[in-house]
């Protein structure tokens, strides 16, 4: 029996495994290139017999990682939570209010959920050139919640049409106004999709690239992954120095994820179903 | 749903001819309801809708950012399927598809039925947080990850020489006839952990009933997997589908860290094309328009794929 078991089970083993060290196998290889000695020509995927740990201390302060953190922080706060409320208030609007042409705005938002970002980049930097914003935070911060709202307000009012409609009754015939319905009665229950819609949001925010590119001109006010074409370019022939620095740039995102794993795998996958 | 149609509401009004007073004020207090909409309305409008249309007024503008701008018509249009850059751009586009999208859903689909039987033993916590690492890191990095893992001495090659194929060994973004492909196979690395995991949440909701009884009629492995798993993951593959169709199409993370397009124009992306003609050549109406073909391609192929996954 158990041998038996053993044998049904072994191609899905390897598979899984396979598919695991296929996700893993290119982080391993910068991390081997990471630790060679500075101004060496690592190779592939190696153990490095003599690790040179400081690369990192080095890459940290030569892609000015403190001063990327602050920056990317700072792009992230300004977004989430702004978009976050106010998608939360109009999808609570469309879905329970029931606003007139509510299901107007709605269909537009979701016409364009889709849209990629190739087709708001020029006149997004037009736009913001002439509101004098080009070059600081706010230039990437203002796009990214408008950007963000089709899928904020999509995701939310998913959420607000499958609250019993019996219950914001009932909050409106006690006299509540809506504003009191909606912080007594939904946000409580709101709280795990609005969990799950910040961190897609913070991912997103984080790892948003093009924009941060075309808007913010100095690498060190950009999201950490627009930072890393300045870096790529001014570094691209020290192969060691490139792969510490780039991991540096990942490693937020990868730590926050193996902190909250089970709460991001349930984002992620709610989060393509619905998109 | 119509609030004023609601049991709820129609049992607690009393005389009819208070109705129409109360319908009025009804009526108020839902057009007051826009106040909650109003700053996402705003922030969507400014900073989104207003875009996607002044994309699509420039592009029937020549323009460079600066100077006057002049109606040239449909010319910018003409261009985009004249240019050879521009049209290969699009035709590279759909190319990264079969990586991006076909590759990833059928090795998810193997993976998924394969593990089915497994279910919740394999799929823990260290399978399922390797599979999403690659959807996790930004796709900027993963360009230079496989920058290095494609380099003269990188992982790709070492493997190569390790199993005696030292011929084939190349430094493949730099080579004209693979680097489209390498850089699609550096898409199939991001789509596939993605899909796999999909795919598994999804066969979990199949009922175990149906594979009975397609076992008592006497079908195999392969015909289980026709008959009960692929109709039974009907939706998965339609989001699968959708999402990395859109990453293939408007691609430009990975690429313009790879490759910027190179070498020559053999790994040029609509994404990077529009950026470099609005941002490089400062021609802002012929960038425009080669985003607005690609929006409409990007709708043109995901409006009937999401009706032919979506119906029952």
């Amino acid at each position: 029996m158990p041998t038996r078991t053993l044998r049904r089970c072994a191609p899905g083993l390897v598979l899984i495994a396979a598919a695991a060290l296929y996700s893993l196998v290119p982080l391993l290889s910068m991390v081997s290139a990471a630790l060679a000695p500075q101004g060496s020509l690592p190779s592939g995927l190696s153990w490095p017999s003599d690790p040179h740990w400081h690369n990192f201390i080095d890459a940290w302060n030569v892609a000015n990682i403190t001063t990327l953190l602050k920056s990317s922080t700072l792009i992230v706060l300004g977004v989430v939570p702004v978009a976050i409320v106010i998608s939360t208030m109009a999808s609570y609007a469309i879905a329970v209010l029931d606003i007139p042409l509510g299901r107007v705005f709605y269909t537009v938002l979701v016409l364009t959920l889709t849209l990629p970002y190739e087709i708001v980049i020029v006149p997004l930097y037009e736009q913001v050139r002439a509101m004098g914003l080009l070059g600081t935070q706010w230039a990437l911060i203002l796009p990214l919640v408008g950007m963000n709202m089709p899928f904020a307000v999509f995701w939310m009012r998913a959420h607000f049409v499958n609250v019993p409609r019996e219950l914001s009754e009932a909050a409106g015939i006690d006299g509540a106004s809506p504003l009191r319905a909606l912080r007594h009665v939904h946000l409580p229950l709101a709280r795990p999709a609005i969990a799950s819609l910040a961190l897609l949001m913070f991912l997103s925010t984080w790892n948003q690239f093009l924009l941060a590119l075309v808007l913010i001109d100095d690498p060190n006010k950009r999201t950490m992954a627009g930072a890393l074409q300045a870096f790529t370019t001014k570094y691209s022939t020290d192969q060691v120095l490139l792969n510490a620095g780039a991991l540096l740039i990942m490693a937020p995102t990868i730590i926050v994820f193996l902190f909250l794993q089970r709460h991001f795998a349930k984002a992620l996958l709610q989060g393509s179903v619905k998109g | 749903m119509e609030l004023t149609k609601s049991p709820g509401l129609s049992r607690k009004q009393g005389a009819s001819g208070s109705r129409s007073r109360h319908r009025r004020r009804l009526r108020a207090r839902r057009w007051a309801g826009w106040l909650f909409a109003l700053p996402a309305l705003a922030f969507y409008a400014v900073f989104n809708a207003r875009p996607v249309l002044l994309s699509i007024q420039y592009s029937f503008y020549d323009w460079d950012g600066v100077g006057a701008s002049t109606w040239v018509g449909l010319k910018n249009y003409s261009e985009v399927f004249t240019d050879s850059e521009q049209l290969n751009s699009l035709l590279h586009a759909f190319y990264l598809i079969l990586f991006f999208t076909v590759l990833p859903v059928l090795l998810a689909l193997i993976t998924a039925s394969v593990l089915r039987q497994l279910q919740g033993r394999f799929t823990g916590a260290l399978a399922r947080t390797l599979l999403f690492l690659p959807q996790i890191i930004p796709g900027a990095a993963a360009g230079v990850a496989w920058m290095w893992m494609y380099s003269d001495n990188g992982v790709v090659n070492q493997l190569l020489r390790a199993i005696g194929l030292d011929g084939l060994a190349r430094p493949w973004l730099g080579d004209f006839a693979w680097a489209l492909t390498a850089v699609g196979f550096i898409g199939t690395w991001l789509s596939t952990g993605l899909c796999t995991m999909l795919l598994l949440a999804g066969i979990g909701k199949i009922d175990g009933s149906l594979y009975e009884a397609a076992r008592i009629d006497g079908a195999g492995p392969l015909r289980q997997f026709w008959a009960v798993t692929l109709p039974g993951l009907r939706n998965e593959i339609g989001v699968c589908v959708t999402i990395t169709i859109i990453a293939a199409l408007a691609s430009f993370d990975v690429v313009y860290l790879a490759t910027q397009g190179g070498p020559g124009t053999q790994t040029m992306v609509p994404g990077v094309a529009v950026y470099n003609l609005a941002f490089n050549d400062n021609r802002l109406g012929a960038a425009s328009a080669l985003a607005v073909v690609l929006t409409l391609i990007v709708i043109a192929v995901i409006a009937p794929l999401q009706r032919l996954f979506r119906e029952k």
